[in-house]
């Protein structure tokens, strides 16, 4: 539903002819009409040059995602491009082995990450949020996983998992034939034993953002709260979450879309394969690997461009209708 | 902080407080136990571990694998690579974004809210979306003399451009919030006396600007350091790959030693530690500036 709108937007807002942009003014403050034919060139291009850039490489591209999605192509010259019509997505929805599980992995990845590493990192920033010795030094633990990047974090897991020589098979004996617990390769595993460290980086992520909201918690709530005689659980409950609101929805959408995005660490590990596909690997696997079916793998990523519509623009555009009011 | 040890001093010390700090110094170390694992495989020889196993006790701690895992995969080389393609992504998201912010916040135009909407929602992307035609048009982009490949495609130039088309997004958003908190009246000053729209841009706006660009800068810094998507794909010469998709690359070729990935992950870690450590704060006001509003 929200792709419909959307398309519309990039177009309209493609060029941005400032020039000859009308002034009406929304607020009376007699800035446009002080401005010269020069100084409405100038912001022309100050505005004109990085939309291009940004519209040419993101938008063009996911319309042009939307328009490979209904044809075949095997990438070799314009001729060999064929209209299919909805083909690509009745071969995926209903043949492709891979397609089902992975929207379902990528819907857990969201469910684990909202249901685990979100309410750990309100935990542990309501914690750090008392003003404790060493708070900084704590904070900075819990944090660090985030400014790794998520292939380094593969790999520093992968020394965990590994089968013959990982960290939890030889503390519990299970690194020898016959009793191994193959995290990475089993799967009914790997999918769990990469969320759990996909939930380590995040829980830090969380953590920050909920510890920058409760810095913006007026303190004399707390106190009217104490004055009230409600203990501490009460106050957070009654007083505190609810002021973390417009923190909750951030949160919410930051984790949906890292869902959707969930890449890196599951290329790391073991690319996709059998128990961790996601539609992001669905769609990298048919451009690099060697079937390059390119509208297919367009279909896969027009499902992906859908799904993160859905969420990004009602999020925007309530977030920029109460800045309009602000 | 006087504040704080103020009242330390004044309120008895509860149980709870030191159940926490019970707590949280138990767990803090628990929390990064992953990467401390890494590190002391990291200094341990292959041989040794084989021998023994990885949970024993160390016979000699070296920084022998390190220095192997620079030198034999040639991390210097992609080390470089990566600041070839982060240093002008960085500067040019900046001075992009930082012109479309003021567009869009000083000035009243009629598409500025769908302008800033479009940046915003294209930087929220999953860049799976885009990634198909991207790749076939940087195939089609002919540069010849331009870059070595003579192609869009597997050049620093390519990545530096996506990069940078990707988060002016995040940084619009950030910058024309920024923006928008400055009084009307510096730059409605300036316009009266005369000075045109660059120089209330480049004079006024722009220097205030800068504990917000200082905060984008490291974030943006570690971010495009990090990037392993778009160099996976756009890149297809292992020469040309910035470091942490060359270390993708690398581990095949090291498959037979753990210690030395571990080595060679950790070592490409070091420069975002070091940016973080020494730039916190403005790496976690950067964070929250974009998530905070709303």
């Amino acid at each position: 539903m929200s792709s419909d709108t959307t398309t519309k937007i990039p177009e309209a807002a493609a060029a941005p002819p400032p020039g000859a942009a009308t002034p009406k003014r929304r607020v009376p403050q007699g800035h446009q009409r002080l401005l010269t034919r020069r100084d409405r060139i100038a912001l022309g291009l100050m505005a004109g040059l990085p939309t291009i850039l940004h519209v040419a490489l993101v938008w063009v591209t996911a319309l042009a995602s939307i328009a490979l999605a209904f044809t075949t192509w095997d990438g070799i010259g314009f001729d060999s491009i064929q209209w299919v019509g909805l083909r690509n997505f009745e071969e995926l929805f209903e043949q492709n082995p891979q397609f089902w599980p992975a929207v379902e992995h990528n819907v857990i990845w969201f469910v684990v990450l909202i249901a685990l590493p979100t309410p750990l990192g309100l935990f542990l920033a309501v914690q750090l949020d008392k003003n404790i010795r060493f708070s900084r030094v704590y904070q900075t633990a819990f944090f660090l996983p985030v400014v790794l990047s998520m292939a380094v974090i593969g790999f520093v897991w992968q020394l965990v998992y590994n089968p013959d020589t990982g960290l939890i098979n030889s503390i519990i004996g299970a690194n020898e034939p016959g009793r191994y617990i193959d995290w990475i390769g089993d799967p009914d595993l790997n999918l769990w034993a990469i969320l759990i460290a996909a939930s380590w980086r995040h829980t830090g992520y969380m953590m920050i953002l909920y510890l920058a909201g409760l810095k913006g918690v007026d303190p004399s709530l707390r106190e009217a709260s104490a004055l009230d005689g409600a203990n501490e659980w009460q106050t957070f409950k009654n007083v505190i979450f609810p002021t973390l609101r417009p923190t909750n929805t951030v949160v919410l959408v930051v984790t949906i879309i890292e869902a959707l995005r969930a890449f890196d660490l599951v290329y790391v590990f073991n690319k996709g394969a059998e128990g961790t596909e996601l539609l992001s690997i669905l769609v990298t696997n048919n451009i690099i690997g060697e079937s390059s079916r390119i509208g297919y793998g367009s279909a896969i990523a027009v499902v992906l461009l859908v799904i993160s519509l859905a969420v990004i623009i009602p999020y925007l555009v309530a977030t920029f209708r109460k800045e309009r009011r602000a | 902080m006087s504040s704080t040890v103020m009242t330390k001093v004044r309120t008895p010390v509860r149980p709870a407080r030191i159940l926490l700090h019970v707590f949280l110094a138990g767990a803090a170390p628990a929390w990064l136990a992953p990467l401390l694992w890494a590190l002391y495989s990291a200094m341990r020889s292959y041989a040794e571990t084989s021998e023994k196993g990885y949970v024993s006790w160390p016979d000699k701690l070296s920084f022998d694998n390190f220095t192997n895992a620079f030198t034999q995969s040639d991390m210097g080389h992609y080390f470089v690579n990566t600041v070839i393609i982060a240093v002008p992504a960085v500067l040019v998201t900046l001075f992009l974004s930082s012109m479309v912010a003021f567009y869009v916040s000083r000035f009243d135009f009629r598409l500025n809210l769908a302008l800033l909407l479009v940046f915003t929602a294209g930087n929220l992307l999953p860049q799976q979306v885009v990634i198909t035609p991207l790749y076939r048009l940087y195939l089609l982009i002919d540069l010849p003399g331009i870059t070595m490949s003579g192609k869009l495609y597997d050049s620093a130039l390519g990545l530096v451009l996506i990069h940078v088309a990707f988060q002016s997004g995040f940084c619009a958003f950030v910058l024309s919030n920024y923006m928008r908190s400055l009084p009307h009246e510096l730059t409605e000053a300036a316009l009266v006396d005369g000075a045109s729209v660059w120089r209330q841009y480049w004079q006024i706006v722009l220097p205030l600007c800068r504990p917000a660009m200082a905060a984008l800068a490291t974030l943006l810094s570690i971010w495009i350091y990090n990037d392993f998507f778009w160099a996976l794909v756009l890149i297809s010469t292992g020469e040309n790959m910035p470091i942490t998709s060359a270390l993708n690359n690398l581990t095949g070729a090291y498959f037979t030693d753990p210690n030395l990935v571990a080595a060679g992950a950790l070592l490409t870690a070091i420069p975002t530690l070091i940016v973080y450590f020494v730039l916190q704060r403005q790496f976690v006001s950067g964070l929250t500036l974009g998530a905070n509003k709303g």
